[in-house]
């Protein structure tokens, strides 16, 4: 609808946002290249050491490790409860409905350092030890809400009309649900799973309130900060950065062809 | 994307869903409703009974008593108030900033580049790239720019603008920098999804009615993208108002400018006064809460997840 | 345009060698048309014949590549929609949907200045018998009443030209013919000029008092409706509006004032008023209704044209007419329309039949044979004859 002049000025102004969002993207990047000592403030020299030996540095890696188990094990017990309750929610009704939405709202518009101080107390009070488990525990509560956002509306913008072809072609409820709707389900919890993923993989205030001894890359960053960051830890997060945009430019472009092909049939 | 969550959309099915095999219904549901009442709820309480403890009597650090010492809010209110009020006033200031600077940038996203759908997406991914690599280390590459010796405060004192003696870092400003820059994703996005679905219509039938481009903005595409623009402020003011990785002496400020969330921390995690910290995170839910309740209000809870 | 007053009534519209181009194709083509003052205008044709773009060009919603527009002898060409004086009704009415039917009917009046918004949107409700819900937002009501509020909103601007961008489009049937004499007595009532686009020719005749058949960024033919469906002179609006059994063949004989064509040892006549050219291979044309069905060999009178024998290959029957395909050797396939004035067919599928017409019927049409046939593939007689009957079910079923 813009036109002219205020079009023109839009794009510029976007061109400039955007170089403004990626600067300490690319800075962080640029500096998992420097040949630094002890830390990794200024730029002494170009060098391939960090990419090459990132487990050198005490605790990296280890942390790296820590924050995968976590993601992975929070992830898989978020992503199957949260489908399970986007499936009730949507295809059947229930009394508590509105307690339930409540209830999936609110852990999403807590503070995080609630959430945190809120679990820690819990855990105090019960006596828990906290460590990785107990990390574990705050990052599947907090991922549910998010897979159960996603999923849901998955489900609703599914055809209704398909499950009702299969059940009129004698499927039974349950042949039903694993021979179509799961099926479908599928891109909707996949992208649940890698929302978890991230989410749980990038938190530093939650688990810092309950990991104890346990150190997860960003705990493991954020004592750094005070004496330094060591360049390994720029290198682990430029590769799982470099991993997760080509992984969506990748789906991006590959559904943007598969549209163009649809087009053209 | 989760980012939907605030986002209004008509809330469809329900009436159709039909009402089938109770213990189904309980299958599904029980699971992650006890999940959540057992480490969202419960601890939830468990903060409230926390912030009400007072000391032990047998004097050990870190040891407390149950009790109904609602004096824990009084002093924390006299001893916190002024950071209590400066993470109100940051978090709202850094909304506000990442507000003015999103919605165009959502506009262009959701509007010019409509026709070009492979360009928007890449454009989308360019917004969310941040949420790929770590919170922290982007903070940092902010503090290194901003820092003394950095690129930036050498330019502005190369040209005069900026005082020899003068800093960015650890400053007011800083601190509402970095909230601004890290929570920008979740104000584009709400923003950009109420955009993409705006019916172009609308503005053409504007502009046939005799409003010129200012005129139509204002009365026809603002309003109706008004869901998305409460959702990112909701969005960026409530991890704004209880971040404090921003504000942390570590990162991009000093001990001036320690917000609620940095003592929150410092109490829990450092001086043990579980009471206290539980006394400022309830202070803080409250006026997340009343914010929360506005919204609900307006738009029911039917759209809440 | 002056603020705070409205335009004295209707204007003349006036393009001038309007080309619109979009990357890859050319949606109007050197498009030269005028308008007078209060008439009703429709332009018709298949989607994608640059109707639309035609409409949103006058409306300054696109950019004309060349030429010029004017309205009332003014050049608007450049200006932006705003500041032009005309209004729209949009196919999906684009009602606000965060303000009140009220709001919306006020809005333009607003945005002009003009005194007592409120009252005048009022009347405008009033007119389209919608007054009763003015407090009502677009989405509570039925689709009807949304087109009538989109009337009513671009009508209370009392524009020089109104633009209705296939209004009807989205209401059933028995609501279409509705609220298309409505829209007719409306336009008497306020004396506008009305520009409408559609691609329901049925919709085109009964409304416009002129009707442009538009094809490919072009315009066909322009007339009144009459006009263009008793004398077609291409084979695109031939079969555009309604249906036509075409014949190709060299002119084997001219008198005075008629030509014949030769076709597969028939010859069929066609006065010279009513052929466009009258020399080399010409395709003739005769409607359906217009054919007589014969079971017995008529004799041939000079005032009629006679083809046969023939066979029925298909019988249909629709209520008010039955519709015959007649195979006939070396011409092909002819589609007739016969009222059921008598009780049952008249003729059974497989009889042996003969098909006269009279001679002042007949038109001959300006396309040079050979050149690149102007209407798709899927508007061949026979196709058309099967996507009316279709139609013509649906509509039983409906009505």
């Amino acid at each position: 609808m813009t036109r002219g002049f205020g079009r023109y000025a839009l794009i510029v102004y976007s061109v400039i946002a955007f170089t403004f969002i990626l600067i300490p993207i690319v800075y962080t990047i640029v500096f998992s290249f420097n040949d630094a000592r002890r830390t990794n403030i200024i730029w002494r020299g170009f060098t391939l050491d960090n990419w090459l030996n990132v487990c050198q540095s005490q605790g990296v890696c280890e942390a790296f490790g820590t924050s995968i188990l976590v993601g992975v094990v929070a992830t898989v017990l978020a992503t199957v409860l949260g489908t399970m309750i986007a499936i009730a929610l949507v295809r059947y009704r229930f009394r508590f409905r509105k307690a339930t939405t409540l209830l999936l709202f609110l852990p999403m518009a807590t503070p995080e350092v609630v959430l945190g101080a809120g679990l820690a107390a819990e855990f105090l009070t019960a006596g828990v030890q906290k460590g990785v488990g107990t990390i574990i525990l705050a990052h599947t509560m907090f991922c549910i809400s998010f897979v159960v956002v996603t999923v849901r509306a998955r489900i609703e913008s599914l055809d209704p009309a398909l499950e009702e072809a299969g059940r009129d072609l004698y499927g039974s409820p349950a042949q039903v649900f694993w021979h179509i709707t799961f099926p479908l389900l599928i891109p909707g919890i996949m992208a649940a799973a890698l929302l978890s993923f991230a989410l749980s993989f990038d938190d530093f205030i939650i688990t810092n309130f309950n990991a104890g001894p346990a150190v997860t890359l960003p705990r493991y960053i954020y004592t750094a900060a005070a004496r330094g960051i060591p360049p390994e830890a720029n290198v682990v997060a430029s590769a799982v950065f470099i991993a997760a945009i080509v992984i969506v430019i990748v789906v991006q472009v590959s559904s943007a062809a598969r549209r163009k092909r649809l087009a053209a049939l | 994307m989760a980012f939907g969550a605030f986002a209004s959309t008509e809330a469809p099915a329900v009436e159709q869903a039909p009402r089938r095999k109770s213990r189904v219904v309980l299958f599904l549901l029980l699971p992650g409703i006890l999940y959540l009442l057992l480490f969202f709820a419960v601890p939830l309480v468990s903060l409230a009974l926390t912030s009400l403890q007072q000391p032990s009597l047998t004097g050990d650090i870190g040891s407390y008593d149950y009790a109904f010492n609602w004096q824990n809010y009084v002093v924390v209110i006299e001893r916190y108030g002024p950071h209590i009020l400066r993470s109100f006033g940051y978090a709202v200031t850094a909304t506000v900033f990442a507000l003015l600077f999103s919605y165009p940038l959502a506009y262009f996203i959701g509007v010019t580049l409509r026709p070009y759908r492979l360009l928007q997406g890449l454009a989308l991914v360019l917004v969310i790239a941040p949420f790929f690599i770590s919170f922290l280390l982007r903070t940092l590459a902010w503090k290194q720019i901003l820092a003394d010796e950095g690129p930036v405060v050498s330019f502005l004192q190369a040209l005069q603008l900026m005082p020899a003696d003068a800093q960015i870092t650890g400053t007011a400003f800083s601190v509402i920098f970095g909230l601004t820059y890290n929570f920008i994703p979740f104000m584009v996005l709400p923003i950009y999804t109420s955009l993409e679905r705006l019916d172009l219509r609308y503005v053409e039938a504007g502009a046939d009615l005799y409003a010129s481009p200012a005129t139509t903005f204002r009365k026809v595409t603002l309003p109706l993208s008004a869901p998305g623009i409460i959702s990112g402020v909701l969005l960026t003011f409530i991890p704004a108002a209880g971040d404090y990785i921003n504000a942390s002496r570590d990162f991009l400020g000093s001990t001036d400018t320690a917000m609620i969330g940095n003592v929150i921390e410092a109490n829990f995690l450092v001086l043990q006064n579980y009471p206290a910290a539980a006394a400022l995170s309830f202070i803080l839910m409250s006026v997340i809460l009343v914010l929360i309740s506005f919204y609900v209000r307006r738009s029911g809870t039917e759209d809440l997840v | 345009m002056a603020r705070g007053q409205f335009d004295e009534a209707g204007a003349d519209l006036e393009l001038q060698g309007v080309t619109k181009r979009f990357p890859g194709f050319t949606a109007v083509d050197d498009l030269t048309l005028t308008i007078p003052a209060g008439s009703f205008f429709a332009l018709l044709g298949p989607s994608g014949c640059g109707k639309t773009t035609t409409l949103r060009l006058v409306a300054g919603l696109e950019d004309a590549t060349e030429g010029r527009i004017l309205i009332g002898g003014k050049d608007v060409t450049s200006t932006k929609p705003h500041q032009r004086p005309v209004n729209t009704v949009f196919q999906s009415y684009a009602l606000f949907p965060h303000m009140t039917v009220l709001e919306n009917v006020e809005f333009g009046l607003k945005r002009r200045g003009i005194s007592d918004a409120g009252q005048k949107a009022h009347e405008a409700l009033r007119l389209v018998e919608l007054d009763h819900l003015a407090g009502r937002k677009p989405q509570q009501l039925s689709g009807g009443q949304q087109q009538r509020v989109a009337l009513a909103r671009a009508i209370v601007n009392r524009p020089a030209l109104l633009l209705l961008d296939e209004p009807l489009g989205a209401l059933d049937l028995k609501l279409r013919r509705q609220m298309q004499l409505e829209l007719k007595s409306i336009q008497g009532e306020v004396g506008l000029t009305f520009l409408h686009v559609t691609h329901d020719q049925e919709e085109a005749m009964t409304m416009a008092d002129t009707v442009a058949v538009m094809n490919k960024g072009r315009i066909e033919q322009l007339g009144a409706p009459e006009e263009l469906y008793e004398l077609p002179h291409t084979a695109f609006v031939a079969n555009f509006l309604g249906q036509s059994n075409l014949f190709t063949g060299p002119v084997a004989g001219t008198t005075a004032d008629s030509i014949s064509v030769e076709l597969a040892g028939h010859k069929i006549v066609v006065p010279k008023s009513r052929a466009k050219r009258h020399t080399g291979e010409v395709t003739v044309g005769i409607r359906p209704e217009k054919l007589r069905l014969h079971t017995e060999a008529p004799t041939p009178v000079p005032e009629d044209n006679l083809l046969g024998p023939g066979r029925i290959a298909d019988v249909s029957f629709s209520g008010v007419s039955t519709q015959y395909l007649v195979d006939i050797p070396g011409v092909g396939s002819i589609v007739v329309f016969a009222q059921n004035s008598t009780f049952g067919p008249v003729a059974a599928e497989g009889a042996e039949v003969w098909l006269t017409w009279h001679i002042e019927h007949g038109f001959g049409l300006l396309d040079e044979p050979g050149e690149e046939s102007k209407f798709a593939s899927d508007t061949d007689t026979q196709t058309l004859a099967v996507q009316r009957r279709k139609r013509l079910e649906s509509e039983l079923e409906a009505g």
